[in-house]
């Protein structure tokens, strides 16, 4: 007699199509119930990976993070009336940084292939691009923590700089990732995660929230962290060579 | 409004009917994506382009179709994407990487994976990386997630014979590692 395979045993366990014959042969043959059985058990203590908890506020900072994205399709000023003046320039940064990005990745996926601008400057345009990134972030991150304590504090220009980074962070958080930039990575990861909830928040933010942006920003240094990334992009940047229009 | 009707409104230009498919959904494609990429970011990643990709793609949502099974394929489809980039992902920049970088954070483990021990989510955990992208998404997919063939199939966008042998390749592998524990689980 002809036993199950493995695989014939896998399909019946998942009740899926073995085959008319290894459902017959599961029926009468008791060697091959008992290794049906055994894969249930050990399958069986394979637990489902548990998903960490998001807050309470996932959905709008997921909201925020893509709403700017959408707009690109909803470009007219009836749909984004607040927003309108800030429009244009949203749209020439994440436009930017798209093309830089895409720039980037073409030139390390087709390094053999002729092009305009070698690698080399092509990774430092893309290098300019994060550290004029991280300079502006530093503006809204500073301008956070040396706010007065125990006031509330009008943050309408820190939340407009936001919104207008947080696309550009997201793409160049994942060139990061993708090009194996882990310090990068981890320090654009943090400082989305400020910008977010900076440009997805109020005009004016409270005392108490305000201190609380205060401490997670100095209990993780991020300031200090985007400093020293910032630096070492810039000088990692000057050692590569300049464009035609630069030089 | 239901979910039919905010795709409606969406499709019609007005961003609040999407505003609430966020809402609605985040959270369950996020449980899935974690599921099938292992790691907090790029699940919240996943998230984000499954929307992305849902919007851009309103115009083919079949109104009969479920909104929340639609969305669900859209995800799982970018959490593949993700497994295959990350294999991939060989050609690395020169690391920016000095002696005083900080150093990234672990992920903090959750509460199963304590009370578990630690031995089971370790074993699974190698298993479940030595698997291909295709294994792995397959096996998440029927596993941990109940979905058919026919449904992994349409989310990852293989034939049949593909999925039912990526279920069977990445079973054998995760056998592999458990099979030991199961005396000790009896």
């Amino acid at each position: 007699m002809t036993h199950l395979s493995e695989d014939d045993l896998v399909l019946l366990h998942y009740h899926e199509d073995a085959g008319a014959e290894a459902e017959a042969h599961i029926a009468s043959c008791a060697e091959c119930a008992k290794r049906l059985q055994a894969l249930a058990r050990a399958l069986a203590l394979a637990p489902a990976p548990e998903a960490p908890e998001r807050d309470p506020d996932y959905e709008a900072r997921v909201w925020a993070r893509l709403r700017p994205q959408l707009e690109l399709r909803e470009a007219s000023p009836k749909v984004v009336p607040i927003r309108g003046r800030l429009w244009p320039r949203a749209v020439s940064v994440a436009a930017l940084a798209a093309s830089l990005v895409l720039a980037f990745m073409l030139g390390r996926r087709f390094p053999a292939e002729p092009q305009p601008l070698s690698a080399e400057v092509r990774e430092r345009v893309l290098l300019v691009a994060v550290g004029d990134h991280l300079e502006r972030s530093q503006m809204v991150l500073v301008e956070l923590v040396n706010a007065p304590v125990g006031d509330a504090m009008d943050v309408k220009a820190q939340r407009a700089l936001a919104d207008e980074l947080v696309s550009a962070n997201r793409l160049y958080r994942q060139t990061a990732a993708r090009s194996g930039e882990p310090a990068l990575t981890a320090v654009l990861e943090e400082l989305e995660r400020v910008l977010v909830e900076v440009a997805a928040g109020p005009d004016t933010i409270t005392a108490g929230d305000l201190a609380e942006l205060q401490r997670r920003i100095e209990s993780r240094g991020l300031l200090f962290r985007v400093r020293v990334i910032g630096s070492r992009v810039r000088e990692r940047e000057k050692v590569l060579p300049r464009t035609a229009s630069e030089s | 409004m239901d979910d039919a009707t905010a795709v409606a409104q969406a499709r019609a230009g007005d961003s609040e009917g999407f505003r609430l498919l966020v809402e609605r959904h985040s959270r369950a494609l996020f449980k899935l994506a974690y599921r099938m990429t292992g790691n907090e970011h790029d699940a919240e990643d996943v998230v984000q382009e499954a929307f992305l990709k849902a919007y851009r793609s309103l115009d083919r949502f079949e109104e009969r179709a479920q909104v929340g099974s639609w969305l669900y394929r859209i995800a799982a489809n970018c959490a593949f994407d993700v497994l295959r980039k990350r294999q991939r992902r060989d050609g690395r920049l020169e690391s920016l990487d000095g002696e005083d970088a900080p150093e990234p954070q672990a992920e903090a483990p959750g509460p199963d994976r304590l009370a578990l021990g630690g031995d089971v989510r370790r074993h699974l955990d190698a298993a479940l990386a030595r698997m291909s992208p295709r294994e792995r998404a397959a096996f998440v997919l029927r596993h941990f997630e109940g979905r058919s063939v026919k449904e992994i199939e349409q989310a990852l966008g293989m034939d049949t014979t593909a999925v039912k042998q990526s279920v069977c390749r990445a079973v054998r592998k995760a056998r592999e590692v458990l099979l030991p524990l199961t005396g000790a689980a009896s």
